[in-house]
């Protein structure tokens, strides 16, 4: 019982006071990137914006819903291409753009989920993994949407308003961009407080017993998954907002295993934390690796293992294990459960 | 198509599939049996395929020499991924799978680094670079070689597996682990021994599939992949699941690519999702943390 209290305990919504404080952060972050004189630190920070959305996006269906997930990449995807054709066929309204794309994201998740939430575990991350995988291939082979793998080039920026210029400076399609994901990661933040936020737990932590007091798990985790895929969808917009041009390779399995370690690096029940996951992850594959040339797998590779390593609960934990540790003396961390060794794994 | 055409196809598909089906049988007992997901499996395979594609140099002895050593040094990547994973133990099934895919990222950009980014293939014995007529048509002998050797070695897995005591005790933890620690054996130590023979199937089946695919930089990512579809198609920790999905996934591949080019690439991904999505109640729910 008292785990069970426990577990609730631990995952309190955080206050609204902490709440300001990391949007005052984040755009503090953001401004003092912009006030920068150099142009190509906006555009590298620009760029890492769509990735960190998504990394939000996986970190709602892995860590609230608790379904460890690589397929997150399809509504990414369909986000990106939508954006991609309507900017293509002269549509450059940029409210258009994220409208249609979080809807047309949320329309493939919720399909792809009335298959996958009824699955848990590592049989739900083998069938994200084959959706990842249908992607891909989908987005090499269908060239009449997607250019094959030669991808799209030359989109058209969008526009804010009709009449208004296009999205062109650097340091405007930062501040754009930043807008964006930052509104988008605090509305998921905003919605998955409260009753939903318990329901979510209940239902990761002991299923059977959240069944049995009359909740709807399939329908609850259908909404979250559905909902992070429009979330997803804004994120493949935004893709398409900061690059203008997509291959097969950005919405292909490597950008959603980096997702993934983004979630796992900032903490899975932590959407901030994945965002952060998610430009640590970008620092090391975009300008680490450039002192490297060839390596950049290495580099990403060394961060995972130390991430799984050093960082259970990812970054976010990282406060309260600090602070137990110091309180508890060194030899006092909690006992691994005893019968982990003997345990039927299935 | 010709009839006769499409049984060589199927017979090559056979013998692919016997070659994944040695890769695979490994994956799915280690995670059967330990629950460890090991996604640098790949990496394994390809270590395997890279030294048998360097050590060869046209003589029999060189062949069998590439052959052990791959079967070796993939027994010791084995035994460094149980060290690594057993590490984790307690940390749930997705930590582990996690740290082997960051291994598996380390260890193909390693092997790519050594290696170089070009296709590499063995240098085959002038007895086997030839082709033999059978059944009317013309076959490489060197394939009939792995076709031969990769049934030796599925034959001589299933005799230790089902045979042995060793092998009972692999089942047995598949089955029941607090069982296998009821009766005086540390389910730990079977975990480790499977992850150590996994990793040397693993770099005998790399060895033995150069000579017909030969070994690059796309190698660990396509072989993984393919064995993973395998292990849940074939229902995870059940070998003879898995060789009976091997086959089939070798036959697909084949024969998909000749007779309908378009839609192959779709196809095994389908199979897995009907075969996940039709055995739903029986599919063991590996609890991830």
């Amino acid at each position: 019982m008292s785990a069970f209290t426990q577990a609730f305990a631990a995952d309190r919504t955080p206050p609204l006071l902490k709440r300001g404080a990391t949007a005052a952060f984040a755009a503090g972050a953001v401004t003092a990137v912009a006030m920068s004189p150099a142009s190509y630190l906006h555009t590298t920070v620009a760029r890492m914006l769509p990735l960190a959305l998504l990394a939000v996006s996986v970190a709602v269906v892995t860590g609230h819903a608790g379904l460890p997930t690589l397929g997150q990449v399809a509504p990414y995807a369909v986000g990106a291409y939508l954006t991609a054709r309507l900017a293509l066929t002269g549509i450059d309204l940029a409210a258009v753009h994220l409208l249609t794309a979080a809807i047309g994201g949320a329309v493939v998740a919720g399909l792809i989920g009335t298959v996958l939430v009824r699955y848990r575990g590592t049989v739900f991350l083998m069938l994200s993994l084959a959706v990842a995988e249908v992607t891909a291939i989908t987005a090499g082979q269908w060239r009449a949407v997607s250019g094959g793998t030669d991808g799209l080039a030359g989109i058209p920026a969008p526009r804010l308003l009709p009449g208004l210029p296009p999205l062109h400076g650097d340091r405007t399609v930062l501040l754009y961009a930043a807008t964006i994901a930052v509104a988008a990661t605090f509305v998921a933040v905003w919605l998955l407080r409260g009753d939903r936020r318990m329901l979510l737990t209940a239902a990761r932590t002991n299923e059977d017993r959240a069944r049995a007091s009359g909740h709807l798990v399939y329908a609850n985790l259908w909404m979250v998954h559905t909902a992070a895929g429009g979330l997803a969808g804004i994120a493949g917009a935004l893709l398409i907002h900061t690059h203008r041009w997509i291959t097969p390779a950005d919405v292909g399995f490597g950008v959603a295993a980096l997702a993934l370690l983004a979630v796992v690096i900032g903490g899975a029940r932590s959407l901030i934390g994945a965002a952060v996951g998610a430009v640590i992850v970008l620092i090391v594959r975009d300008i680490v690796a450039v002192e490297v040339p060839g390596h950049a797998p290495l580099l990403l590779g060394t961060l995972f293992v130390i991430g799984v390593y050093l960082l259970p609960g990812g970054l976010t934990a990282l406060p309260t294990r600090l602070r137990r540790q110091l309180s508890a003396g060194p030899h006092s961390a909690p006992p691994a459960p005893a019968n982990a060794s003997v345990r039927r794994t299935s | 198509m010709h009839v006769d055409t499409l049984a060589v196809t199927v017979v090559d598909g056979v013998a692919y599939g016997l070659l994944l089906a040695i890769a695979a049988a490994g994956l799915t007992v280690a995670f059967g049996a330990g629950g460890v997901l090991n996604l640098a499996h790949g990496v394994l395979i390809a270590a395997g395929g890279y030294i048998a594609a360097t050590t060869t140099a046209g003589t029999w002895a060189s062949l069998v020499a590439a052959t052990v050593l791959a079967t070796v040094a993939g027994a010791a990547g084995g035994g460094a991924l149980a060290a690594a994973t057993a590490a984790l133990r307690g940390r749930g099934h997705l930590d582990q799978a996690l740290l082997t895919f960051g291994i598996a990222l380390i260890g193909g950009n390693l092997l790519t680094t050594i290696f170089g980014s070009d296709v590499l293939r063995p240098r085959m014995p002038a007895a086997l670079e030839g082709t033999v007529m059978v059944a009317g048509y013309r076959y490489p002998v060197d394939r009939l070689a792995v076709l031969a050797v990769a049934v030796l070695v599925a034959a001589v897995g299933y005799v230790v597996l089902h045979r042995s005591r060793a092998g009972r005790l692999i089942r047995a933890t598949v089955d029941d682990r607090a069982m296998v620690a009821g009766i005086g054996v540390n389910p730990r130590t079977v975990d480790a021994a499977v992850l150590v023979t996994s990793g040397a199937l693993a770099g005998l089946a790399g060895a033995l599939a150069t000579p017909i695919l030969g070994v690059g930089p796309g190698t660990a990512d396509t072989t993984l992949l393919l064995s993973l579809i395998i292990v849940v198609c074939g229902g995870l920790g059940s070998v003879p699941g898995a060789v009976t999905a091997a086959i089939g996934v070798g036959v697909v591949q084949t024969v998909g690519v000749v007779t309908v080019p378009t839609a192959a690439p779709y196809l095994l991904i389908a199979a897995m999702t009907v075969t996940l999505v039709a055995r739903r109640p029986t599919v063991p729910n590996g609890a991830a943390s």
